[in-house]
């Protein structure tokens, strides 16, 4: 791997190396320009060449050093549902190694439906939130999705449905193995009358690119992928980001400032290396793909007299219309085993409730995915259903009986951006670095809990058609923190009420360039990641053409 | 003899009965102040977790304790044989869980050893406390000893015993416990590192998928 000198001035630091940063850094090098990707974690077992290892206590376990996610007793931070509660520790965490969250994350790789970037004009805006159109339509976006689909490894099955994201192309490798769960989905919709699709997942069903697909092992989502078959950036982009020969990515880097010079322009980066000792690297330009929460911290973090509020924040805005996401699911007992704790996390979704429907009252969509139970440690300490013993004969019968014939349904539910919910510093708390650490304020909409109410109920109704022999579902719970944050430096046309333009440029600050969730104006549907990453690939396509005319200092505008 | 004794017993079997008898002994016999000391200066603490699960697991030694007394061991796989109790299969005794749980306190978990050596204090006090003859939770029998963990199921002991039972029995044997997979075996999960459709009956059927 190429190695630059920290006095040496490189034409791009990337901050992050997840699902944008990766493809950032990857294209961007490709391109010939010299990048330094700070990475908060390590290599993972990739870079040490070793395989993630199939031990369900060893990866509840991990060291430090090892660790996939980021601790939140170092990486601190808070949450408090609204201003007049004091703030208390939270345990939101983030993914935290090169590759980032999409080593461990399930997969889940759905479009964003065109109608998703402009719903505040057709559907309406709605009073108290902060409901936007997107500065960008979703023809604009489809070739980067599909560019996307294509370079990460996405397995799926092109549908024609009206809940469904149009596709230029079909998926490079077919969906993986059908499920119990999966065909329950089946057997519940036909009675139901709903519409099941194989869900497009970051899964390669068969050798893709120098990959190997799936085993079907069943230790999915939070482990890493044994056999790389899941299509994260640590097997795909960033190694071809080395490649080049121009990229160099500089693990346990924890970012503390961007800083500018008088003028306002970013001049580099300051961080803290293995040793905790300070680092200041050169830059010509700043590409921040943290994720939401951490991108949104470091800005604010990085005051100036140019910028007392915080970087690329003159208007307030940065961490503010945080969305962390809704969710609601149910489980049932089957009376033939499923076994659903082989293969994949979730294979097939329900997409009728997509689209919100003025007739049930609320704003509000969601998509509904099938799933089995988890692996073994967590299913025994938390899987059985609601009336069995937690110990005791009774318990042990209860393990016998029900392990192999659950079936979950995972619900992944809009959550309105509002003002109000939003990241900021911790006044009082400090992460382990010295540094504040981030504070979450939320409180979802009513017609966020509506809706989770509403996808609950439909869970319950789909296991029951499904012939669940017994169903249970427990109550909605607002969202606290996790992977899926989203929306905190949002992208928009107006300086005034956006932090990044269209091409994801700060306003402010001319070689400034934030890619990640935090753009997100609207969430979607609670499945961000495909949407990220050709939002990555679209911001570098242009990012390398503004590059390459010499045009970093000048505001954007073309 | 009580009701739940004799159902003990009979559930067991007879060989079940000799397999307690050794695996008691065996727990006794095998903890010499050796044990503890070997894997002290053996395993420093800034040995990694991973490291030392797997060289145990090679080791020979297993019967060795590193943080329990014997007597200690003993009343914590009573505890365990409650929260997952011996039927027609095994459960945490011959899962051996309570190895597990020992590894467990000199690893990941050297936080909770505290824990341990006041709940088990605890648990002589509170067994002395309902059954005045005994002094330990080990002598009462099946059904004595379900009234006294039942009493104290809401305690942090408890649960943390009842976490590290349930954990032990299901994780990969070479930490110590899930001895001969029965765990797994339990659950009707197979370990195998690769999987083929069809996995389950409803997946088998003929299917609608379009």
């Amino acid at each position: 791997m190429r190695q630059f000198r920290q006095q040496e001035e490189v034409d791009f630091v990337v901050i992050g190396s997840g699902a944008a940063g990766g493809i950032m850094a990857k294209q961007l090098s490709v391109a010939g320009f010299s990048v330094v990707v700070l990475e908060q974690g390590g290599w993972g077992k990739y870079g040490h060449e070793r395989d993630y290892t199939k031990d369900e206590l060893l990866n509840r376990n991990l060291s430090f050093e090892d660790r996939l996610i980021s601790d939140p007793t170092r990486q601190r931070n808070t949450f408090r549902r609204n201003d007049r509660e004091e703030a208390r520790p939270g345990r939101h965490s983030y993914g935290c190694v090169v590759g980032g969250g999409t080593v461990t994350y399930g997969g889940s790789s759905w479009r964003h439906l065109p109608w998703e970037f402009n719903e505040a004009s057709t559907v309406g805006t709605i009073a108290g939130t902060g409901m936007a159109d997107w500065p960008i339509t979703y023809e604009e976006l489809e070739p980067y999705y599909t560019q996307a689909e294509w370079e990460m490894g996405i397995s799926g099955q092109r549908v024609d449905s009206p809940f469904v994201a149009p596709m230029s192309r079909e998926y490079p490798v077919p969906p993986v193995s059908m499920k119990s769960s999966g065909a329950l989905f089946y057997v519940a919709a036909a009675k139901l009358g709903l519409s099941v699709v194989p869900g497009p997942l970051a899964i390669i069903t068969q050798p893709y690119m120098g990959r190997l697909g799936c085993v079907n092992c069943g230790m999915c989502s939070g482990y890493g992928c044994h056999v790389r078959a899941r299509s994260s950036s640590a097997v795909t982009v960033i190694p071809l980001a080395i490649e080049t020969g121009n990229c160099e990515v500089r693990v346990r880097s924890y970012v503390r400032e961007i800083t500018v010079d008088n003028g306002g322009r970013v001049t580099g980066v300051t961080y803290f290396n293995a040793q905790k000792q300070e680092v200041f690297q050169r830059a010509k330009a700043v590409v921040l793909s943290a994720n939401a929460g951490e991108s949104a911290r470091l800005l604010l973090m990085s005051t100036s007299a140019r910028f007392p509020d915080g970087l690329a924040n003159s208007n307030g805005v940065v961490g503010k219309y945080l969305m962390l996401g809704g969710g609601a699911g149910a489980s049932a007992l089957f009376e033939h085993p499923l076994n659903d704790y082989k293969g994949v996390v979730s294979g097939t979704g329900i997409v009728d409730y997509v689209p919100s429907d003025p007739n049930r009252g609320f704003y509000g969509g969601g998509r509904m995915t099938s799933r089995g139970y988890a692996t073994p440690i967590s299913y025994g300490l938390g899987g059985l259903s609601p009336g069995a013993p937690r110990w005791g004969a009774g318990y042990k019968q209860a393990l016998r009986d029900e392990s192999r014939h659950k079936m979950s349904i995972s619900c992944f539910t809009t959550q309105l951006p509002l003002e109000t919910n939003r990241v900021d510093l911790d006044p009082n708390v400090k992460d382990e670095w010295g540094l504040p650490a981030m504070r979450i304020t939320s409180t979802s909409h009513p017609d966020d809990i509506k809706n989770m109410e509403f996808f609950r109920q439909k869970s319950i109704e789909v296991l029951e058609a499904a012939g669940g022999k017994s169903v249970w579902a427990g109550p909605v719970r607002d969202s606290t923190g996790g992977a899926h944050n989203r929306g905190t430096c949002r992208m928009g046309n107006d300086p005034n009420t956006s932090v990044v333009d269209r091409f994801h440029r700060a306003h402010d600050v001319p070689n400034l360039f934030i890619v990640d969730g935090s753009n997100l104006v609207t969430g979607g549907r609670n499945h961000p990641t495909m949407t990220i990453q050709a939002l990555a690939f679209r911001a570098a396509d242009h990012l390398v053409r503004t590059a390459r005319s010499g045009d970093l200092a000048a505001s954007s505008g073309a | 003899m009580d009701a739940t004794r004799v159902t003990r017993n009979v559930s067991k079997g007879e060989s079940m009965s000799t397999q307690e008898k050794s695996r008691r002994s065996f727990l006794i016999e095998s903890v010499s102040g050796l044990g503890g000391a070997w894997v002290a200066v053996n395993y420093p603490a800034i040995l990694a977790a991973e490291e030392y699960v797997l060289k145990a697991a090679e080791s020979e030694d297993q019967a060795r304790f590193a943080f329990f007394t014997p007597e200690q061991a003993v009343e914590v796989e009573e505890m365990a044989a409650q929260i997952i109790p011996t039927d027609h299969t095994p459960g945490a005794r011959e899962a051996r869980v309570v190895s597990f749980i020992d590894r467990v306190l000199v690893t990941f978990e050297r936080e909770r050893q505290a824990d341990y050596t006041q709940g088990l204090t605890d648990l002589a006090a509170q067994t002395q406390q309902r059954f005045p003859n005994a002094s330990r939770f080990s002598e009462l029998t099946f059904d004595q000893q379900l009234q006294v963990l039942t009493a104290i199921e809401d305690t942090p002991f408890f649960n943390l015993v009842r976490t590290h039972t349930i954990t032990g029995f299901f994780a990969s044997p070479v930490h110590g416990g899930n001895h001969d997979k029965v765990g797994w075996q339990l659950l009707g999960y197979d370990d195998s590192l690769n999987h083929e459709a069809p996995f389950g009956y409803y997946d088998a059927l003929p299917q609608p998928r379009g």
